[in-house]
């Protein structure tokens, strides 16, 4: 306030006009000091915006506030005696927020505080303190061990694949029917771990594996970040995973007291598949527990009743005229049924709901991560017998190339090896707690005492003709976790198959057996390296034949029948050509008819 | 030995001359005798031949592609400038989309300027960059107001500044009078009373007036905003923000022949279209050469020629030479197809289905690489079937 609290300033609740008052400064501090005093809510939050000169007062819900220890002339309100307390239970979080040793800010009231990261920078300027600096992090962020060794970049992704990783989503997961979910199997608590692992009860629903990890190149098969799995490991059950798709169907009513009905279809239904595929239909209709179903095999046995009433269908006037409706395991999946529920929707209608599960073990294409933002497929999984051993006869679980670690940049992925390496072989969980953690030196100590090279390397073997490896190899521990993209939900190719009505063009995606697209940039592609005819053959599966009338170059009828062709707007005595193109164009030719333009076709012999 | 003069001129006409004659210093240096030069010449000619381009070679796509693919690394890159030195030059793929639109008002115009004699001292070096750059009226003065009572403007100027920059008041007077027309100006002491000449004069438009006096120059050339000494290979050139590349040339100890302008069509306008194409190529792989990428320069060229053939400066976009395409089919698939349909309908437009689109489009071969030859064969008492 440069004119000595003269001027009016706007004051806002939860951006409604209550007021002016004098000096905002004096009012935000009045404010803020009866928060801490207990004589408001501490929900409130108080900032004063000098740009648009207004006291905004927020106490909305849903706000993102973070807590900070209050800072008064660079003394932080927490002091020994509030720790104490802590430790012998008589004080609790809520306690020291009563006591305005904690405080909550929002977004408004940050941007007017100075926050020191550690007691170590306080000044007198500070208004609030950091309870950990790892506070600057998000709750999975902080999942990430010895983050301060990274690259930011690679935090954030880091972060974003934990998300993706699979574990156990939920406690209950055995009686709910979710979409698209797995389970890991046998997940494990991660050796190099922190303090927020354990806040966040992270023991009761891991999300990866404990691998041993050697850092080297291998055949080739893990470049451009792809990985090398041991067989043996697999067989072990590393990476397991089960994946759960549900299959819903409803009884629906219909208008004039028609039903679906879930049952064995008849085999006078229209549409009837054929015995075998019903087979694992009990008598309700819908399969039995422990079945196991192939692609396109019945799931829930329904009809329908005909889509229009009282249509004739091709010469029969059967009263029964049902169509079969019936679900069917989707394109490329398999299974075993897990779960039957028959209950009812808000409708009070009939509702099946069949959960199907699928065991899958890691394969070729699956993906894996680091907690780090490494992440790869797997190029090849190798026989226990012809993976290299250190010299202790330890195959590694996993290979990583080391190529992806230079232009990355994340220190903190090797430093988890090597706490890993010193937790697994001392039997204990090290903390790699951002900024707060056992420090590397430390670690490689350690390593040295229990006769390992501190720098976590050792000397290996070639696993198929026995030789020793020049190069000593960076081996040890750390937490890889299988993410959510696997090959079997993505693996798609397709011969012919359906096409569109309109185009006749090959239908897309993968669900419903579509072709896959040679788009724009792959065409210039036959079209840089000459290859015109190759070009035309795979742009052939829409090509069509059709009859020209040469005297006005449309488009002529040619009557099957008669094997005859005519136009309809030259008449029958007319020279009518057959020529060879894609059925789009005929569209196109049909479409500018539409809009009013005459496309002629004037053809010429080609030879 | 010497050189077979009848050889050469067996091969004159098959072989360019430049070809010819470095083959003639060679054949000479390494004394070939005459069998071995005919060998060689052999040789030679093969080779050439075979870096020819091939018939049906889809070199428009090649040429696409060569951009294409390195450009979409370029995205990435564009965060960094060139460094600190010349800050904030567009550079990378919004330059390069620049030049290829051939956008008439091109984000950061800029000029190399090479002088002829390399100025003596520091002063000397001021002084040539005083005279180029841009001086507005609003810099040299203390204030300016509006006096309501008389209705007129009231300047007081910076006799420092002005004595800086060299501007005697005369040479003021005149740079004011060029944009001031209907103002009359009056030497008071130290003010400089203006009065316009109009005849209902009301508040607002001598607000306006004022705002116009503020930015009218006064001195050096117009457009150049900024100019900055720059050491290159032990030699001063000066860089300026913004072109005027008739007026700097016209400048005595400016050296015409190396000074460059960013701006293409200024320099089509100047200096001829040659000089545009030209420049489009130096454009395009100084941002390529910033960026550590390697096109080929005749894909370069090659464009450029394409943009430049016409006489005019064209862009590769929809008014520019891709809606110069002959064919409607193609032009309809690129962009506004209806547009391109209806027009082409009304004028009864034939498309002969000469390229490589309108083929695709109607599924048949394309007449590029395999799709090119034809193949003629004479059946036996087949005369009668066409197709």
């Amino acid at each position: 306030m440069e004119q000595g609290g003269m001027r009016m300033v706007d004051v806002y609740i939860d951006e409604k006009f209550i007021g002016t008052v004098d000096s905002a400064k004096d009012f935000v501090k009045s404010v803020k000091a009866e928060r801490r005093a207990g004589k408001l809510p501490y929900a409130v939050n108080i900032s004063y915006d000098p740009d648009f000169n207004e006291v905004v007062i927020n106490t909305i819900t849903g706000r993102a506030r973070r807590p900070l220890i209050v800072v008064e002339n660079g003394e932080p309100r927490l002091k020994e005696e509030h720790l104490k307390k802590l430790r012998a239970n008589e004080l609790t979080w809520d306690g020291l927020v009563k006591e305005g040793v904690i405080e909550y800010l929002d977004a408004g009231e940050e941007e007017e505080a100075f926050i020191a990261l550690n007691d170590k920078y306080l000044t007198k300027e500070h208004t609030h303190l950091e309870i950990s600096p790892i506070a600057i992090l998000g709750m999975v962020t902080s999942l990430v061990p010895y983050a301060n060794f990274g690259q930011s970049s690679r935090l954030n992704r880091g972060s974003k694949t934990q998300k993706q990783s699979l574990g156990m989503y939920a406690s209950n997961f055995l009686l709910r029917v979710d979409t698209d979910v797995s389970i890991l199997h046998y997940p494990q608590m991660p050796i190099v771990k922190s303090f927020v692992h354990d806040v966040t009860n992270y023991e009761k629903h891991p999300s990866g594996h404990n691998v041993t990890i050697a850092v080297m190149a291998l055949d080739g098969y893990n470049m451009e970040d792809a990985i090398i799995l041991n067989k043996g490991s697999v067989e072990r059950g590393l990476a397991r995973s089960s994946y759960y798709r549900p299959y819903v169907v409803e009884e629906l009513r219909y208008q004039g007291g028609l039903v679906d009905e879930i049952a064995v279809p008849d085999k006078e239904v229209k549409g009837y598949k054929s015995e075998e595929d019903y087979r694992y239909l009990e008598d309700d209709g819908i399969v039995y527990p422990g079945a196991k179903l192939l692609e396109h095999e019945v799931v829930i046995g329904k009809t329908s009743p005909p889509r229009f009433l009282g249509e004739l269908e091709e010469f029969s006037i059967a009263a029964n005229m049902r169509r079969e409706s019936s679900l069917t395991v989707k394109q490329g999946e398999h299974g075993t049924v897990d779960l039957v529920v028959i209950t009812e929707n808000e409708e009070g209608n009939k509702l099946i709901q069949v959960r199907l599960r699928d065991q899958r073990n890691p394969e070729i294409g699956d993906k894996f991560a680091s907690r780090h933002g490494q992440k790869g497929v797997i190029g090849r999984i190798i026989p226990q017998s012809d993976m290299p051993f250190s010299s202790s006869g330890i195959a590694p679980d996993l290979i990583f190339s080391p190529h992806s670690l230079p232009s990355r940049m994340t220190i903190s992925h090797l430093i988890e090896v090597i706490g890993g390496k010193v937790g697994a072989l001392s039997g204990r969980y090290i903390d790699g707690s951002t900024f707060a953690a056992e420090s590397e030196a430390d670690l490689r100590t350690t390593l040295l005492d229990m006769g390992f090279r501190e720098n976590g390397t050792e000397k290996m073997y070639n696993g198929i003709t026995g030789e020793e490896f020049t190069a000593q190899i960076f081996i040890g521990s750390m937490y890889y976790m299988k993410l959510k993209h696997m090959v079997a939900n993505k693996l798609h190719a397709r011969a012919s198959g359906r096409i569109q009505l309109l185009t006749r063009q090959p239908i897309e995606g993968r669900s419903k057996g579509g072709g896959l697209r040679l788009g724009e940039m792959e065409k210039d592609c036959f079209v840089a390296h000459g290859a015109s005819l190759l070009l035309k053959e795979r742009f052939d599966s829409d090509r069509t034949v059709v009859h020209i009338c040469e005297s006005c170059g449309m488009l002529a009828v040619f009557d099957e029948m008669k094997g005859k062709a005519y136009c309809t707007k030259c008449g029958a005595n007319i020279e009518v050509a057959s020529v060879e193109l894609s059925y789009a164009f005929k569209l196109l030719l049909e479409e500018l008819k539409a809009i009013g333009i005459y496309p002629q076709l004037h053809l010429k012999s080609k030879y | 030995m010497a050189v077979d003069e009848a050889l050469i001129k067996e091969y004159k006409g098959r072989l360019p001359e430049p070809l010819l004659k470095i083959f003639k210093t060679y054949a000479d240096e390494v004394g070939l005798s005459k069998a071995n030069q005919k060998k060689a010449i052999q040789q030679v000619e093969h080779k050439f031949l075979a870096s020819k381009i091939h018939p049906g070679e889809a070199i428009g796509i090649v040429t696409a592609e060569s951009f294409g693919e390195p450009g979409t690394q370029m995205t990435l890159r564009t965060f960094h400038f060139a460094g600190v030195a010349e800050a904030n030059i567009t550079l990378g793929l919004p330059r390069l989309i620049e030049i290829f639109d051939a956008r008439k008002d091109i984000s950061t115009p800029i000029m190399e300027i090479f002088l002829k004699k390399q100025p003596k001292d520091e002063r000397e070096l001021e002084k040539i960059i005083a005279s180029i750059k841009e001086i507005k009226f609003a810099e040299v003065i203390e204030s300016i107001t509006i006096n309501i009572a008389k209705m007129q403007i009231e300047v007081v100027l910076n006799k420092k500044r002005m004595k800086d920059l060299e501007i005697t008041s005369e040479a003021l007077r005149r740079g004011l009078g060029v944009t001031l027309k209907t103002v009359d100006i009056v030497d008071k002491d130290d003010l400089l009373v203006m009065k316009p000449k109009v005849k209902e004069l009301t508040l607002p438009s001598l607000y306006s007036i004022k705002e116009k006096i503020k930015e009218a120059p006064v001195k050096g050339i117009e457009g150049i905003k900024q100019v900055l000494p720059v050491k290159r290979n032990d030699e001063v050139l000066l860089i300026s923000a913004g072109t005027n590349l008739k007026k700097v040339l016209e400048i005595d100890v400016v050296d015409g022949t190396r000074t460059l302008s960013n701006d293409i069509f200024e320099i089509a306008k100047v200096l001829g279209i040659e000089a545009a194409r030209n420049a489009i190529i130096r454009e395009v792989s100084r941002v390529l050469h910033d960026q550590g990428l390697e096109i080929d320069d005749r894909h370069i060229m090659f464009v450029s020629d394409l943009m430049t053939t016409t006489g005019a400066v064209k862009g590769v976009t929809r008014s520019g030479i891709t809606g110069e395409k002959e064919s409607v089919l193609a032009r309809a698939s690129f962009e506004t197809p209806i547009v391109h349909l209806i027009n082409a309908s009304m004028v009864g437009e034939v498309d002969r289905l000469n390229s490589v689109v309108e083929n695709v489009l109607i599924n048949q071969p394309i007449p590029l690489g395999t799709g090119l030859p034809g193949l003629v064969t004479k059946m036996k008492g087949d005369e009668k079937d066409e197709q």
